[in-house]
């Protein structure tokens, strides 16, 4: 069985982004750029179906700028085989990459497509689900267990009230919740052999994709700060300070 | 045009998520229509019809739909869409799984976790672990949105009299199946609708620990919640977690207890009215978002707490 691995290139975790004057979007110039890490986990779990011997070829694919050839290079010294990146500038919002991951998917024709549940840029949370619909094929969201046999797979799923556990027929797309597995990082040697890997580039538009956004972003601002509140000297005074001032207790 | 709301019920009793949805229908103008899909839901369907601002409520009755799966869930949706402008769910993990599916069928964007409707067509979302909001235009003939429940006050559950239709279901995909559930059981109230939650991180040292905080809960009736840190480590289960990538809160009272204040998890509460931390970092993050910080121990601070309360 082959799996596709969709792995998206976004602002790091750590960085706390600022809003641009402009109001045009958030500030990206001189600033970390990583795998999103539901991806990782997304990579991770390709891998470990490889090594189980479930997975017989991995192939992660990344749509955006040509620095996004760097986070595929990180998914191949992970694990996986090959890479496709597929190459913009343009804003691509989650219907055009579930689009171009459909006919990439019809290409390769994988028993499973695994994605990250949500990218915690745009924090859209849709591009699995919408990939799902758009194949025809079944979804296992926010996993955080996959158990493949026999033409199915089992998905574990985070959700409001706890786990749910749902039969896929396959293929089927499952999207990667926190709790999934931890991601290893890449060895040294990894990291060399991974530069050997073959990456294949191809572009929205010879796939016939249109990715003309259909969500006009009007501004970007940043939220309401807080106001700095006081630190309490003891359990006495806060207890205090919750009934009489705040009045929430 | 009229406004699809997807209802989202358990037990006979509509989610509470489901009423701020409505509330967010009621702003984008038109006739709302509540959806109660499953297997056995009169009884929802009459405590639907009673909402506040809902003039009908379909009813789809069907063992296909006895859980809500996202492929039969959809293609119903998708099935009724065409006499609707907009189609809403709440953002919980089922309108967060269901609904992006519905779109892509329509093939139209999703517009998720709104917390703001500015115009019919444009809303406001969180980005970036909600360090920055992003007031977005729709330009699809439908819009399909999930809507933050803190961004709207609920609407009213009873004094409306909505009709009730009971509508006929196509044929759906068998291509899941439900296999098993386990779910957190608990007499304390929901986390995302409480009126308090108190939270514990990594510094609580052990799932154990958290009786700690159950015991102020069980005073306060408050809900009780996590860091991911504390998810992860297996202290609590993973509907505890509040933030960016779990539970988004915003109650009258926020207690976080030995909780560092990672941008993610303050992505999940920052929205408070107000909010507690006890930490015993003085430096902790968390302290800038606290409108009271308590620096102590929690193990002391915690039994203290619990006695001031008495
Ligand atoms: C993709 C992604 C998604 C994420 N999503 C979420 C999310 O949804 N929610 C979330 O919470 N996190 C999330 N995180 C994780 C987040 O970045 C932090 O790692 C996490 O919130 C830290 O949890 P913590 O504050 O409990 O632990 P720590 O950061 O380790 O903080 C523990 C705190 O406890 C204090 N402490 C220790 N002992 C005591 C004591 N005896 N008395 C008092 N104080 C004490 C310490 O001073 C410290 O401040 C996410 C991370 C990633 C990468
Ligand atoms: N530009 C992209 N390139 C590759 N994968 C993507 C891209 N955008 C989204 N994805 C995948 O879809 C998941 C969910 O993203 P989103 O729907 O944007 O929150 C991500 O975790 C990735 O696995």
């Amino acid at each position: 069985m082959k799996i596709l691995v969709a792995v998206k290139r976004v602002v790091d975790y750590n960085v706390k982004v600022r809003v641009k004057s402009d109001k045009s979007g958030v500030e990206t110039a001189n600033i970390k750029f990583s795998m999103n890490p539901f991806d990782e986990i997304a990579v991770e779990e390709a891998v470990r179906l490889k090594e189980a011997g479930t997975a017989t070829e991995i192939v992660a694919v990344s749509v955006g700028p040509q620095a996004a050839t760097e986070t595929l290079r990180t998914a191949l010294a992970m694990g996986a085989d090959r890479g496709i990146l597929v190459q913009t500038e343009a804003e691509i919002q989650p219907l055009a990459v579930a689009k171009i991951l459909k006919c990439l998917a019809e290409k390769e024709q994988p028993g499973l497509v695994l994605l990250g549940k949500q990218a915690i840029d745009d924090d859209s949370n849709q591009t699995g689900q919408m990939l799902a619909a758009l194949l025809g094929r079944p979804q296992g969201t926010f996993a955080s267990k996959l158990a493949v046999a026999d033409g199915s797979v089992a998905v574990t799923r985070e959700v409001d009230g706890g786990l749910e556990t749902v039969a896929l027929e396959l293929p089927a797309v499952v999207t990667a919740d926190l709790r999934l597995n931890e991601p290893r990082y890449a060895s040294l040697p990894n990291i060399m052999k991974a530069k050997k890997k073959p990456i294949e580039t191809v572009t929205p538009e010879a796939l016939g994709v249109d990715v003309a956004p259909r969500l006009i972003t009007l501004s970007v601002e940043e939220p309401a700060k807080r106001q700095a509140g006081i630190k309490v000297a003891d359990v006495a005074t806060l207890v205090e300070k919750l009934k009489s001032e705040a009045k929430v207790i | 045009m009229s406004v699809l709301v997807l209802a989202e019920h358990e037990a006979g009793a509509l989610k509470p998520a489901t009423l701020n949805t409505v509330a967010a229908a009621v702003r984008l103008g038109g006739d709302v229509h509540l959806l109660v899909a499953g297997a056995g839901v009169a009884a929802v369907a009459q405590v639907a019809a009673q909402v506040v601002g809902v003039a009908k409520v379909l009813v789809a009755e069907s063992e296909a739909l006895a859980h809500p799966l996202a492929e039969p869930l959809a293609a119903l949706i998708v099935a009724l869409a065409p006499a609707y402008g907009h189609i809403l769910a709440p953002a919980t993990t089922t309108g967060k799984n269901v609904l992006p599916r519905v779109a892509a069928l329509l093939d139209v964007a999703q517009v998720s976790e709104i917390v703001a409707v500015v115009a019919p067509d444009t809303f406001i979302r969180p980005i970036y672990a909600g360090n920055a909001l992003a007031t977005v235009r729709s330009i699809d003939a439908i819009k399909v949105i999930t809507v933050r429940a803190t961004g709207f006050e609920p609407a009213v559950a009873s004094g409306g009299a909505a009709s009730i239709e009971a509508i006929a279901v196509p044929g759906l995909p068998g291509l899941s199946r439900f296999v098993e559930a386990q779910l957190s059981k608990s007499e304390r109230p929901e986390l995302t609708s409480a009126r308090i939650v108190i939270s514990g991180g990594r510094g609580m040292q052990s799932g154990d620990n958290f009786h700690l905080l159950e015991s102020i809960a069980d005073k306060l009736g408050a809900a009780v919640g996590a860091s991911r840190a504390a998810v992860d480590a297996g202290f609590v289960p993973n509907d505890f977690q509040v933030g960016q990538t779990g539970k988004i809160v915003a109650p009258d009272l926020y207690i976080a207890v030995g909780i560092s204040g990672a941008i993610q998890h303050l992505a999940g509460m920052k929205d408070s009215k107000v909010i507690v931390a006890i930490n015993k970092d003085e430096e902790a993050p968390i302290f800038q978002v606290a409108d009271y910080g308590l620096v102590a121990d929690l193990f002391k601070a915690l039994p203290e707490l619990r006695q001031g309360l008495s």
